[in-house]
């Protein structure tokens, strides 16, 4: 069974009676007092949240106006206002890539507890990633282009500092799990850090690593399409303008844009995936 | 990397060529980026400039601040609660092991559609829609979450234990049985995980599709940038975070109360 060790180690416990029970009372209540508060959660937000009843009665007619609007979608005006702009995402996207794991490798490193024994630097390291991670790729967005203007450099750097909370923790927790025997063989012979990392960490956590960073390329060619809502570059700027003038037979061209973007990109990552890894 | 044996990254020319080509698109990538010494002096002039107008936070606004959080976390919970009622059924039916590919294929699509934009983008479609509100943002981020739990939950039932299956089958099971019997005690597990990672993405999300109008937090703190009001947007941001944190120690909690 996959879900194997959660009733084994269960039976193993001093049973509560004659009856085998999976799970003790502490856990049954643990369990049961989650789903009352989802159900509360839940409850509390249907009851409270603040949805005006008009407008969903009003939605089929907007949708179906949209629609009309939409089509038919103008692929003439393709190259001359939306081809650099879907350029600029895609570099956005490859450059915040590249420069977040810059960032988040030996910040992924120090948060390690075995390339690190170190628990004040571990917990610094681990505060870095969570915190950059906390901060949405947009709010990054805001301050970068409060700081350097409007334009692809805010953006790029918004989705690099994003981008280190998540491949830093998925990259700490590779190195986690690397196994201890070339290290220690490494580190019997006197072996010095860097030849550690380059020769006992390195090609155990290669695989992992370039999983973790084509993923985050994956997810970063979707975040870079809407950076430019706030004015930080790439396709979102010219979907910002399209919308704030109702040109709506255009917004449907730029989400068709983004979708093949899309697509392809995750064709690309499975297609590299099953090569090499 | 001298010359070791096992060398799976650097076999062949064709990937060496490869290797070149992306150095090369990335040079060429980051030049197109016009990122050059005295835009980041300059940058960093503003940037300090900038955080000396964050300080102190300016938490006199609490009641706008306060009212919409709520409305943030209303929106992730709902989005979260619908997004998964709606993944089980879809990663099921999207199941390559369970289901011919006349059913899997129409249902990965409506799966990777949900997913290929991003919630804001989709809350721009909602606002338009559905009007202003707290309502945009919940069925774009519910939208996201099909997206994404409906995919993991697909993956997980593709590598389930096809024994068990064929043990259900064995007793002619119906269809339904065999999910219950068969497939949900394997990865439901999992499931719960997904929804917990979800719920975690949503509150994310929920501070932030208000950008564009579709409820929360993310409205106010746009115009307080829009309108330079600095130390009230560090108060939210500061806010934003804690509700975060707090959100990622629920998850840790709830992962372990179902020992995962």
């Amino acid at each position: 069974m996959t879900s194997g060790a959660t009733p084994l180690s269960a039976a193993a416990r001093p049973g509560t009676g004659d009856t085998w029970q999976r799970f003790t009372l502490a856990e049954k209540l643990a369990r049961f007092s989650v789903y009352i508060a989802i159900a509360a959660a839940v409850g509390w937000a249907t009851h409270s949240v603040e949805i005006i009843v008009e407008f969903i009665w009003d939605a089929p007619e907007q949708i179906a106006d949209m629609g009309r609007r939409m089509w038919p979608i103008p692929w003439g005006f393709y190259p001359r206002g939306i081809h650099a702009a879907l350029i600029e995402t895609l570099n956005i996207a490859a450059v915040s890539t590249l420069l977040g794991v810059l960032m988040a490798v030996p910040v992924g490193f120090l948060a390690a507890r075995n390339a690190t024994p170190n628990r004040l630097i571990n917990t610094i390291a681990r505060f870095i990633l969570v915190s950059t991670r906390s901060i949405n790729t947009l709010l990054w967005a805001l301050f970068f282009v409060a700081v350097f203007g409007p334009g692809a450099l805010a953006g790029t750097l918004a989705i690099a500092f994003h981008s280190i909370g998540f491949i830093g923790k998925l990259f700490s927790e590779a190195v986690e799990d690397a196994h201890r025997g070339s290290i220690e063989a490494l580190s019997a012979v006197g072996a010095p850090k860097l030849a550690l990392i380059q020769y006992a960490y390195w090609p155990q956590v290669k695989p992992s690593f370039w999983s973790i960073a084509l993923f985050r390329w994956d997810i970063n060619v979707r975040e870079s399409a809407v950076l430019g809502l706030v004015g930080a570059g790439g396709i979102g700027m010219a979907l910002d303008t399209a919308i704030n003038l109702f040109q709506w037979d255009r917004v449907a061209l730029i989400l068709a844009t983004i979708f093949g973007v899309v697509i392809v990109a995750e064709m690309v990552v499975t297609e590299i995936r099953k090569r090499i890894i | 990397m001298s010359a070791s044996t096992a060398r799976p990254f650097h076999t062949t020319p064709l990937a060496r060529l490869g290797w070149l080509a992306l150095a090369l698109y990335l040079l060429w990538a980051m030049s197109s980026l016009d990122f050059n010494l005295a835009r980041f002096i300059i940058g960093l002039d503003n940037g300090a400039k900038f955080i000396a107008r964050m300080f102190p936070p300016n938490f006199e606004r609490w009641d706008l601040l306060v009212k919409g959080l709520t409305e943030s976390l209303q929106m992730a919970f709902l989005a979260s609660f619908l997004g998964t009622l709606i993944s089980l059924p879809l990663g099921l039916l999207a199941a390559r092991n369970l289901l011919p590919r006349v059913i899997t294929w129409p249902v990965r699509i409506v799966i990777i559609g949900c997913r290929s934009f991003h919630p804001v983008i989709v809350a721009i479609i909602c606002v338009k829609a559905v009007g202003f509100g707290a309502l945009a943002g919940i069925i774009a981020l519910t939208v996201a979450s099909v997206g994404f739990v409906g995919k993991l939950f697909t993956e997980a039932i593709e590598e389930i234990s096809m024994k068990q299956i064929e043990a259900v089958r064995a007793t002619g099971a119906s269809f339904m049985n065999v999910v219950i019997f068969g497939v949900m005690p394997q990865v439901m597990f999992r499931f719960i995980g997904f929804a917990a990672y979800e719920t975690d993405a949503n509150l994310r999300n929920s501070t932030m599709v208000g950008i564009v109008g579709a409820g929360g937090i993310g409205g106010t703190l746009f115009a307080a940038f829009q309108r330079f009001d600095y130390d009230y947007v560090f108060a939210i941001v500061l806010s934003i975070i804690a509700l975060i944190m707090v959100g990622e120690v629920l998850q840790i909690w709830l992962k372990k109360v179902f020992r995962q």
